[in-house]
């Protein structure tokens, strides 16, 4: 069984009304594994990862996470969310809740832990992410850099299997882009299983086992890194590719 | 002796600075009141204007008004016809009141105490000034006492009174209508006072506390239903809400009072205080679900995300981030909408309740104080006004208190 992969995704569709967003997806991911997604806007990258946890609905195919199907079971789509994390582009931290709560909430009101030892971890978790200090203050009083490291913490503090990160650097500005770029190399290197929609190629190169480019709600290509950066098969990869790296 | 020409010499040397900038009150009232030269005008014209209303109502307040007309039926306008020798029990639960809010501001408030100086000092002053009966007095005279103490032991035990005191809170209003209504038979030690016999503020504080405190969850629910995605359950608030706001207050009263007997078997009588508190809940709680939806718009689908992501439910999503989000951006309109309840209480006279107004309207039906309309109407007006300024003063606290840390 270990050898089984963790996420399958079987020709996955997806309509908004008439619009066709995912026109047949398929992928597996291996345990362990670190996947980058990337490709252009409107192609489909946020729709998918967000099928992957149900925050969109998928009409079409099969998603099995950990073993388990997403369907409109109530019970199931709670036990997958338990073990999928989750990290925002624009963070969303509960800004009514302090730093140490945003983190604690889920723990001891989802796992049912003493607030003792959700607090205990939590603190483990901000040392991880590298703000210890900052446990007391409210979001609002963070730059953005430490607000998306407080939202990889608070998605680490339910333990999950797997992390989703939808575009998580993209709306920081450039200087604080590294900080949690870090935080994400580190968790990677730690044998995370991370889907990672980005487009920051440095992080893919450095700790991507696969790339999938999207396009138009589609798979165009996948392979290493090493394929992709050197060896591109499609033109709409290499076109795509050499838009982005001549930044 | 010698330092005198001294003195005088440099005295007519330093120039001093003009009259407005030497008292700070003449350079306020120059800056603000007097330029430009039309703020001037303006402001001149203000004054004479209140000159012209001031002057007839302090004339007529202070030679004509026949205040004897409050000062008589002051207890029938605070308690209407509350057995007199049951007053006991409902200055009790004023005593209850004075402890709590003593410790609540004792253990909470640290910065600008004196405004509890003339809160402190009005029972004082009214038990030295008014003519009233021995007990009145003592009970007033020892109101601020109870108060003080409660303040003293709120602040030596801070953090555990704080942790605690909004639990006394809520067990205030129960135990406040236990006192009023009683337990007991007639000889027994809390007799039941039948509700015919509550009257003026003491009711109109019975409808309007039961009214905010079951409207308000109702509220919240039916808004939160109104964007359920159930379509039954969404169907349902609309066409309550739709309908609840489409009918005058007065309407839904006098329906509470006649209809409400329909719906329930013969052998259960629901008293009518119960029957008016039914009708208020319902028409605010309609009102307040809109206000509460209002601020469940504001928050962002991020919200909802970020939490289901967690693996909360939707329950907990609600009650623990998009709740207490939405409830304290709406908290202005919600405390302007129980303001506006407890004003509406006064309609309860319509029906045939003694609420403040209904108290008023039978004073003046007697036939000694026949004229005195301007006398209690001003009375109660100022009552009215006193509990709507402590609502809304409160309201600002609770918002400055739960905005502490955001953006
Ligand atoms: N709720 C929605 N209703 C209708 N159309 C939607 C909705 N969400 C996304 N779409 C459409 O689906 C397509 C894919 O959107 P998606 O957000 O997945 O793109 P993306 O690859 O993440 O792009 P970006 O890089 O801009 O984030 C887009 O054309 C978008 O307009
Ligand atoms: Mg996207």
């Amino acid at each position: 069984m270990s050898d089984s992969p963790i996420i399958v995704c079987r020709d996955v569709h997806k309509w908004y009304g008439h619009f066709h967003a995912l026109r047949g997806i398929n992928m597996e991911v291996q345990k362990g594994e670190v996947v980058v997604i990337f490709g252009p806007s409107g192609s489909g990258k946020s729709t998918f990862i967000r099928t992957i946890n149900r925050l969109e609905e998928h009409q079409r195919g099969q998603i099995i996470v950990d073993g388990i199907e997403l369907t409109r079971d109530i019970r199931n789509i709670e036990a997958i969310r338990r073990e999928v994390g989750m990290v925002f582009q624009q963070f969303n931290l509960f800004p009514h809740l302090t730093v140490l709560q945003n983190i604690t909430l889920a723990p001891i009101q989802v796992r049912k832990w003493p607030k003792e030892k959700a607090e205990a971890l939590a603190m483990q978790l901000l040392d991880r992410v590298g703000i210890p200090e900052q446990a007391h203050k409210y979001p609002g009083q963070l730059s953005g850099g430490q607000q998306q490291r407080v939202a990889i913490a608070r998605a680490l503090a339910m333990q999950p299997k797997i992390m989703l990160f939808d575009e998580p650097t993209s709306a920081l500005d450039p200087e604080m882009i590294k900080e949690v770029l870090d935080v994400m190399v580190e968790l990677a290197r730690s044998g995370m299983t991370m889907l990672v929609v980005t487009h920051e190629m440095g992080f893919a190169r450095a700790v991507a086992d696969r790339m999938y480019f999207f396009d138009k709600g589609q798979i165009v290509e996948s392979g290493t890194p090493d394929e992709i950066f050197n060896n591109p098969k499609e033109d709409r990869t290499k076109l795509f590719l050499s838009q982005i790296l001549s930044h | 002796m010698s330092l005198r020409p001294a003195t005088a010499a440099s005295k007519a040397d330093v120039v001093l600075p003009p009259p407005t900038e030497r008292y700070p009150l003449l350079g306020w009232v120059w800056k603000h009141l007097f330029t430009p030269w039309h703020n001037a005008l303006l402001t001149v014209l203000a004054l004479g204007l209140l000159y012209l209303l001031a002057v007839p109502f302090a004339q007529w307040a202070l030679t004509q008004a026949r205040w004897e007309v409050v000062v008589v039926n002051l207890r029938l306008l605070l308690i209407g016809q509350y057995p007199l020798e049951q007053v006991w029990r409902l200055w009790l639960s004023v005593h209850v009141l004075a402890f709590v809010a003593g410790l609540t501001i004792g253990s909470t408030v640290r910065a600008g105490l004196w405004r509890a100086v003339p809160i402190l000092a009005a029972p004082w002053a009214l038990a030295l000034v008014a003519d009233f009966d021995l007990a009145t007095r003592a009970h007033l005279g020892a109101l601020p006492v109870v108060g003080l103490v409660a303040f003293v032991l709120g602040r030596l035990g801070h953090v555990y009174v704080r942790r605690h005191v909004i639990g006394l809170w809520v067990i205030y209003f129960p135990l406040f209508i236990l006192l009023v209504r009683g337990l007991t038979a007639e000889e027994g030690w809390l007799p039941v006072v039948p509700t015919n016999v509550w009257g003026g503020l003491v009711l109109t504080f019975v409808l309007t506390v039961a009214g905010i405190i079951f409207s308000f969850p109702i509220g919240v629910l039916l808004a939160l239903g109104r964007r359920s995605n159930l379509p039954l359950v969404r169907w349902a608030s609309v066409v309550y809400i739709e309908l609840v706001r489409g009918v005058p207050l007065v309407t839904i009263l006098f329906m509470a009072q006649i209809m409400l007997p329909l719906f329930l078997p013969s052998n259960v009588t629901i008293d009518r205080v119960l029957r008016a508190v039914v009708g208020i809940v319902l028409f605010t709680a309609a009102y307040q679900a809109e206000n509460v939806r209002g601020g469940l718009q504001a928050i962002s689908r991020g919200q909802y995300e970020a939490a289901y992501a967690l693996g909360l439910n939707s329950l907990q999503t609600n009650l623990f981030i998009i709740l207490p989000q939405a409830l304290r951006n709406v908290i202005p309109v919600l405390v302007g909408q129980f303001i506006a309840l407890y004003k509406d209480t006064s309609l309860v006279a319509i029906v045939g309740l003694l609420d403040l107004l209904g108290i008023a309207k039978s004073v003046l039906a007697q036939p000694a104080y026949i004229g005195t309309q301007r006398e209690v109407y001003l009375f109660i007006s100022a009552i009215y006004w006193l509990f709507s300024y402590v609502m809304s003063y409160l309201s600002q606290r609770l918002e400055k208190a739960l905005g502490v840390g955001e953006r």
